[in-house]
């Protein structure tokens, strides 16, 4: 398996990669771990003209914090994301879905930010992205504008980015005291995609109350899914066993899975209602920690 | 093999200098070829194998500024400047009693049988080196967990985390 002939840039800043993306128009494709990518191009599923490997680009591999907002750059390494102390700190579900997302070969090369931009809906992140509530970096020749997750994925394959722009961090806001974050997803075995997978972060405040939800779902639904109505079921409310099963039956109704060699749709719906529960104890049990 | 060399008009090959095993190597390459493809077919290094040629059975492992990488996933035009080390590059060389001289977890894995037909063995010796060095090899569970990336058909797993443990215990690892 042997990708097509395809030309080779690797610019050396952000300015030369907008000028070859001008050149080749939707004829390139960024290449960043290259761990969707390549297998997509040795399948001839893709077939880009130009790969333009931004891997030379400095400034983008980075994860800071600036102010009320945690930074990671586009080139950040799942593996680098494991070893992320001050994020792991205030964002405990990068703990969980590092380690869930392929091997470590794997994670020692794929990148955040390309998790991202392939616009998978079976991809980790996405779901992870919406529980947080993350804006997405844009970057080209014209400017930089900042997204926010629920408007980035537009379809299969298909982000709000346009071909003459890279994804070049993402920004999460940091949380409020009293928040925990939890993920999981249910995999046949490592580096298959999630059967089901999902994403919660809560806010609890001294009174029990929840003031914040964010809950996302990871390949159940074409586009990556936020669980509006389970995070309303949520907010304003003490967390109990009724509403954490008020919250799961949302999520378990308002998803659409496919069936597929993972399961039928009653089984993933009733997979999304299970996690959902699960995920929302470990993130209210970290809130309070 | 006819089937994997493009037209000559089309093909546009790049200069690299490649660092594998300490050694140098200036080749001409298209950008599609992978690195394991220019491991296994012009330098000879046959010892990292493929398996699914996607990234999913680890057969390929090599480690790149010493982190372990799925080989058939990486081109080879994006390696210049990193060094690259193979199954070939980690025995210490020289011989004892007329013997090559092994890495301790080959020594290991001969020891605790961990492997049968023997294709997925680089692969899995090049993570297990990589787990020992990180440190992931406190457990049995956690020697599974971060040899994750490599699969067995013939199920050598027992002796495979066995061999790792062993030299974990023996501290015998740079």
């Amino acid at each position: 398996m042997i990708a097509a002939d395809f030309n080779y840039e690797a610019p050396t800043s952000l300015d030369e990669a907008f000028t070859l993306l001008r050149k080749y128009g939707d004829e390139a494709k960024i290449l960043s771990g290259g761990h969707s990518l390549i297998p997509m191009m040795k399948l001839r599923f893709a077939s880009p003209e130009c790969i333009i490997d931004i891997n030379n680009i400095p400034g983008l591999s980075d994860i800071t914090r600036e102010g009320d907002i945690m930074k990671i750059g586009a080139l950040v390494r799942e593996a680098q994301v494991e070893h992320a102390a001050e994020l792991l700190e205030h964002f405990p579900i990068f703990a969980d879905v590092t380690k869930l997302i392929a091997d470590p070969q794997v994670r020692n090369m794929g990148t955040v930010g390309g998790n991202l931009a392939h616009g998978d809906a079976a991809n980790d992140h996405p779901a992870v992205m919406m529980a947080l509530r993350a804006s997405v970096v844009i970057a080209g020749a014209d400017g930089t504008r900042v997204v926010p997750i629920d408007e980035f994925f537009f379809g299969f394959y298909s982000t709000a980015i346009q071909p003459d722009e890279i994804l070049t961090e993402i920004q999460i806001p940091m949380p409020s005291p009293y928040t925990g974050s939890a993920y999981h997803k249910l995999e046949r075995k490592v580096g298959d995609y999630a059967t089901a997978g999902v994403a919660v972060q809560l806010t609890i405040d001294a009174n029990g109350i929840c003031t914040y939800a964010g809950i996302g779902l990871t390949n159940v639904n074409p586009l990556p899914m936020r669980a509006a109505r389970s995070e309303e079921a949520l907010v304003g409310k003490k967390i109990t066993d009724e509403t954490i099963a008020e919250a799961a039956r949302y999520a378990s109704d308002d998803c659409n899975p496919s069936a597929d060699l993972r399961g039928d749709v009653e089984y993933k719906r009733a997979m999304v209602g299970v996690l959902t529960k699960r995920m929302i104890h470990k993130a209210a049990q970290r809130a309070v920690a | 093999m006819a089937a994997t060399t493009p037209a000559a008009d089309t093909a546009q090959k790049q200069a690299i200098t490649l660092k594998v095993n300490r050694k140098t190597y200036k080749l001409d390459v298209e950008p599609r070829e992978t690195l394991l493809d220019v491991l296994r077919e012009r330098l000879d290094l046959t010892g990292s194998k493929k398996g699914c040629d996607h990234g999913q059975c680890g057969a390929c492992t090599v480690h790149v500024d010493g982190r372990t990488a799925n080989a058939c996933l990486l081109l080879a035009v994006m390696q210049q400047g990193r060094e690259i080390t193979t199954i070939e590059g980690i025995a210490p060389g020289g011989k004892t009693n007329g013997q090559e001289r092994l890495h301790p977890l080959q020594a290991a894995f001969i020891k605790h049988d961990g492997l049968q037909c023997g294709y997925c063995t680089p692969g899995q010796i090049m993570s297990g080196v990589a787990v020992l060095r990180d440190g992931h090899a406190d457990s049995p569970a956690e020697i599974r967990e971060w040899m994750s990336g490599n699969i067995c058909r013939c199920g050598a797993y027992a002796g495979i985390v066995a061999a790792i443990e062993s030299v974990k215990k023996g501290d015998t690892i740079g």
